[in-house]
């Protein structure tokens, strides 16, 4: 995220512990913090889910409509995702259009569901060429305290779990549960100094050197990669980051069902 | 399509090896008014970078009193893919030129210029899958011969896969039947991966032969990428240096 400013004493003190292997907060470095979900949040969508990953605080939201498919998928669904950094988050966040931290993020989520194949979008076909379900995942930010990359994912997973097909109301028959086939986890983690640290809070991603987010499906196969900052990873860290992702992500993948 | 962007002799549909880079070609200083400036081709890819800089940051908001900015923009233009795309910058311009601005930042000695900006512009003038890292290679080319210091060059390579194969360099026939995409860039001399991306469906065995190729192609650019750096800056007729030298003096006499 936007480089925001930070006080000498509190990169010293995060550097200093993190020579002798230790943590702002007394996490281990592959520890997530303490993780709430709460799916079917918002009554008004489809599908919903309000994450607390820490003091990040991520409310996922799920609507659903008939649209035209896209030319090249005739007999698919549609979906589209968005993330919205509103300015109650964070002094950093502004007002506006998205930013490229917020098309990032959104893109980032957006791949994992989408090359995971967790939504079957074929199944969300009405009448091929004409009609489709198009199923759009916002990301509203609403307290940022570090890795919004994996409390919007938890949240965009939860809440597509959740969703309910409004067919009722768009007269295409009975409602029913938004078809899915699997349930795919992200894992971030930076490099500070040569550490490698899952979860990163924002003081810990201020003074990242480099990210990267890993999306595993419950094969523990890789289906979306992104890695971001200025700085560089080597081979071996980024394998350890993969492994344990893949490890972590078995866990996770329970706080979502 | 299965089984068909292979054949038996493991050979792809343009006849190359599966760990087989498209011809690349790398001409840098291209343009005239640019204090950098490259031209890559790669495959039937065609991309022109430029860099400017450094010079003041606009907007002045973002200036860093303590380094220099680098600011990509990566563009496509309109008649660079079958379907026309609109001009301007799309979701998908903006990530790619952020994650390339974030590579390029890690090489370049942003702490020589403070409060300014180094802006890198890569325009796709033809496009055949894997544009980002023939955008990120040409820019590198094009910040060496603006003069920027910088700690190296970054090459960049995509690998995929097709028919359940991990495959370097898709061109366009084949991402549209990738099964996975992985885009890295690595600094060769020190193993360090600026740029990675992934999408599709890879095993973790898969991850390390994709590896084993990025690496290996992105020594191979690395070397394109200095070579067209030394026959720019290349002197080809002594003679003719000889001959200038004394002139150079008179007209300081003068």
């Amino acid at each position: 995220m936007a480089r925001a400013i930070m006080s000498d004493i509190k990169r010293d003190h995060i550097h200093k512990l993190l020579s002798k292997g230790k943590r702002v907060d007394g996490r281990n470095w592959d520890e997530f913090r303490q993780i709430t979900v709460e799916t079917k949040y918002v009554e008004s969508a489809e599908g919903s889910a309000r994450v607390r990953l820490g003091n990040t605080d991520v409310l996922v939201g799920v609507k659903m409509q008939t649209g035209t498919p896209f030319e090249d998928t005739p007999d698919r669904g549609v979906l589209a995702t968005n993330a919205e950094l509103i300015p109650l988050a964070s002094p950093t966040f502004e007002a506006g259009p998205p930013d490229e931290d917020s098309i990032e993020l959104a893109r980032v989520v957006d791949r994992g569901i989408r090359e995971s194949e967790m939504i079957d979008l074929s199944a969300l076909c009405i009448t091929p060429k004409e009609e489709v379900w198009m199923c759009f995942v916002d990301v509203y930010v609403l307290d940022y305290d570090g890795n919004l990359f994996d409390a919007s994912f938890l949240g965009a997973v939860a809440a597509l779990k959740s969703a309910i097909v409004p067919a009722a109301t768009f007269g295409k028959g009975e409602n029913f549960p938004l078809p899915t086939k699997s349930t795919p986890i992200s894992c971030t983690a930076v490099q500070i100094e040569n550490s490698i640290l899952l979860d990163p809070t924002l003081d810990e991603e201020k003074v990242a050197d480099a990210r990267l987010t890993v999306t595993t499906d419950e094969n523990g196969d890789l289906r979306a990669m992104q890695k971001g900052l200025e700085g560089s990873l080597k081979l071996e860290q980024v394998r350890k980051i993969i492994e344990t992702s893949q490890r972590l992500g078995k866990e996770l993948r329970k706080l979502v069902g | 399509m299965e089984g068909k962007m292979i054949d038996e002799n493991g050979l792809r549909i343009d006849g190359r090896k599966v760990d087989e880079l498209r011809p690349i070609k790398i001409e840098a200083g291209v343009l005239k008014r640019a204090d950098g400036s490259a031209y890559v081709e790669w495959g039937k890819n065609k991309v022109l970078a430029a860099v400017y800089g450094p010079r003041e940051c606009h907007p002045r908001h973002l200036q860093d009193p303590s380094k220099a900015l680098v600011q990509c923009k990566y563009n496509m233009i309109a008649f660079s893919v079958s379907d026309r795309k609109r001009p301007g910058p799309d979701r998908r311009s903006v990530e790619i030129s952020k994650i390339i601005s974030e590579a390029l930042e890690y090489v370049v000695f942003t702490e020589y210029f403070p409060r300014t900006s180094v802006d890198v512009y890569i325009e796709i003038l033809q496009a055949n899958a894997g544009t980002r890292c023939a955008g990120l290679t040409a820019a590198s080319v094009a910040l060496a011969d603006a003069g920027i210091p910088m700690k190296d060059m970054i090459p960049s390579v995509a690998v995929g896969k097709i028919d359940d194969q991990v495959v370097l360099d898709l061109c366009k026939e084949e991402d549209n039947y990738g099964q996975a995409d992985l885009p890295i860039a690595v600094v060769p001399r020190t193993g360090d991966i600026l740029l990675m991306q992934m999408d599709g469906h890879m095993t973790l065995d898969e991850f390390n032969k994709a590896m084993e190729y990025g690496f290996g192609a992105c020594e191979k650019i690395y070397q394109l990428q200095k070579d067209a750096l030394k026959r720019r800056y290349a002197v080809e007729d002594v003679e003719g240096l000889e001959e200038e030298a004394p002139r150079e003096q008179q007209d300081m006499e003068g």
